[in-house]
């Protein structure tokens, strides 16, 4: 069996954000991790090639330091990395990156195809259903508790009050959510191996079936209209209280004149 | 065909077991303001399996006309039929604007139509206005007039941006459930439906249900309540949301929610969560105690119309928000303040 995982490598919300002029984002500016979703997606591929034997590589679109993350893959116990990088993807929307993943999928061989449901940088979740989409593949979004039986994947399909047990035919498209597993750790051994192993670079003429006009910056049909820090409506009165009984009665009163009470 | 002749602002009015969800008739109210914005109309999308009876609802909440496909493929959501219909929906009646709600279901559809019709999408917005776009004019570039102006949170609500779509039609948009306003239902309101035949056909991209898992809630959806108690890491544990939060809410006629802390530190179940990853919420009062607030708690409250926030530490972000803050113990606090309340009830019954 073989499993593709398609992985990114985001600014870590936690160290600040910040933009270029045009108001895309500086990434080079922000510390780099691999996205949780896509590593909860990357451990549930190793689950299944502990269980079943599989050959998982891992794909990703980015700056070349983003080689770092697929190192890290290696050493968690891919066996393949991929990393597609060209100036002309560049600024791209979920349209044109969902596009030059499948360009780049339609080059390697894959019985299952596991994304992240949503990175932290953009929060769309919509790559992974696009790129189903484009490949022509069944997709099951919000994915857990997943098996395979004889050319079928089992899998529960995550909705608000309830969940829905699915069988699927392979090949197909996964998306994982970090809840799904805690991800393993990387092994000293794994570490080492990773740093010998080899990762495959691809620019825009390694992807498969592909037209300039639905990639990077140019090939996006949504526009950034305006970026901005977000302001906050502002703080209102702060009220020391002097114990519990004064404090109560300042938001009694305040319950009372905006006619809560 | 020119962009200008893509017209109408449709929504997509997501159903669960045959019966219209809230968020639906949240896209219709605000769906009916851009088309007042647009002087066109607004067309609700209703997908399912003897689901006619639900029109006049979509109707009531401001539906000028309902688009209905009714077939057993769509009778529990599948992405495969639900995006063929869909899609199938556009290509014929060309809208100029299609909405869907940001649910486990509407994330999962609504990229799934872009990439097929060939459009841009935004996801989770929380303002959606009509005008320019560039917002403001760029010599030697042109001003595209009218034009959906989608704003979102991004980086977990540290930044927001604006999105445009100029040079694709429709243009899309995934909404946050609780942010937008449905309008006061019209009584007696009767649907104009279009029976709309989707020409359904079976491929490689359907699945097969094996079963449906109904979670059994013993909670108020945190969305439709008025008042919200509001609990943090400052309740120290889940008995104290009982013994302090509960009775307070229960005489204010509202629920309890939590933050992030209380469900992942004291058990406190995932529907109660207010914020980025749980619900956004806007009540007529948010009372945050012990909730420090951090940023991805303030997103998915902040637009509440009155906050007071009751927390140890000045300096907590929560109080960066609330109208009213109040420094102190909610532990000295609530207990009389509960006290206050019924008695202030008590007297206005009297008279």
């Amino acid at each position: 069996m073989k499993i593709v995982v398609c992985i990114k490598q985001v600014p870590d919300t936690a160290g600040g954000v910040k933009f270029n002029p045009d108001g895309t984002l500086d990434r080079s500016a922000m510390l780099a991790i691999m996205n949780p979703d896509d590593k909860a997606g990357l451990e549930a591929a190793l689950r299944l090639k502990d269980q079943y034997g599989a050959e998982v590589t891992v794909v990703t679109m980015g700056l070349p330091k983003a080689d770092a993350i697929l190192r890290e893959a290696m050493a968690m116990g891919a066996d393949k990395a991929v990393l597609v990088t060209d100036r002309v993807l560049g600024g791209a929307d979920t349209w044109a990156t969902s596009q030059t993943l499948a360009g780049a999928l339609r080059g390697l061989e894959y019985d299952l195809v596991i994304t992240g449901r949503q990175a932290i940088d953009g929060d769309t979740a919509q790559v992974g259903p696009q790129l189903s989409v484009h490949l022509g593949l069944p997709l099951v979004s919000y994915t857990q508790n997943l098996k395979i039986e004889d050319g079928y994947v089992i899998a529960e399909r995550l909705f608000d009050d309830r969940h829905h047990v699915l069988k699927v035919k392979m090949p197909c498209l996964l998306t994982a959510l970090s809840e799904l597993n805690e991800p393993r750790y990387m092994t000293p051994g794994g570490i080492f191996d990773a740093f010998q192993k080899e990762v495959t670079v691809w620019g825009r003429k390694d992807l498969v079936d592909t037209l300039d006009s639905d990639l990077g910056k140019v090939g996006s049909p949504t526009q950034i209209a305006k970026a901005s820090d977000k302001v906050r409506k502002g703080a209102g009165t702060q009220h020391v209280a002097e114990d519990g009984r004064e404090g109560a009665a300042y938001i009694l009163e305040k319950l009372k004149e905006k006619f809560i009470i | 065909m020119a962009l200008s002749d893509y017209k109408g602002v449709y929504v997509f009015a997501q159903q669960t077991d045959n019966k219209v969800d809230g968020i639906a008739l949240e896209l219709l109210g605000k769906g009916k303001a851009l088309a007042a914005d647009l002087g066109t109309e607004v067309v609700a999308m209703l997908l399912g399996y003897e689901i006619g009876d639900q029109a006049d609802v979509l109707a009531e909440y401001g539906a000028d006309k309902v688009v209905l496909v009714d077939h057993p493929y769509l009778k529990d959501y599948m992405t495969e039929p639900y995006t063929q219909a869909i899609s199938a929906i556009i290509r014929e009646l060309k809208p100029e604007i299609v909405l869907f709600g940001a649910t486990a279901i509407g994330r999962d559809l609504a990229p799934c139509v872009a990439a097929t019709v060939h459009t841009g999408l935004t996801a989770d917005c929380t303002k959606l206005d009509i005008g320019d776009f560039p917002m403001n004019p760029i010599p030697g570039k042109e001003t595209l007039h009218n034009q959906l102006l989608m704003t979102r949170p991004a980086f977990g609500g540290n930044t927001i941006a604006t999105i445009a779509i100029p040079d694709f039609r429709p243009q899309m948009a995934t909404v946050r459930p609780g942010v937008m306003q449905k309008i006061a239902p019209i009584a007696d309101a009767k649907a104009n439906v279009l029976n709309f035949d989707a020409h359904l056909e079976k491929n490689d991209r359907y699945v097969e249900i094996l079963d449906v898992v109904k979670k059994v809630s013993d909670y108020v959806d945190i969305q439709d309540a008025k008042i919200l108690i509001s609990g943090g890491r400052g309740m120290q544990n889940k008995e104290n949301y009982e013994k302090y939060l509960r009775p307070l809410a229960n005489l204010l006629g509202g629920q309890v929610s939590s933050s992030r802390a209380g469900v992942d530190g004291f058990g406190i179940p995932k529907e109660l969560q207010v914020g980025q990853t749980g619900k956004t919420v806007r009540p007529k009062l948010y009372m945050a105690c012990g909730i420090s607030g951090a940023i991805q708690h303030l997103a998915g409250m902040e637009e509440s119309d009155l906050i007071i926030a009751i927390n140890k530490d000045e300096t907590a972000p929560i109080f960066d928000v609330a109208d009213y803050g109040i420094v102190g113990d909610l532990f000295q606090i609530i207990p009389p303040l509960t006290q206050m309340v019924e008695q202030e009830l008590a007297k206005k019954k009297e008279v």
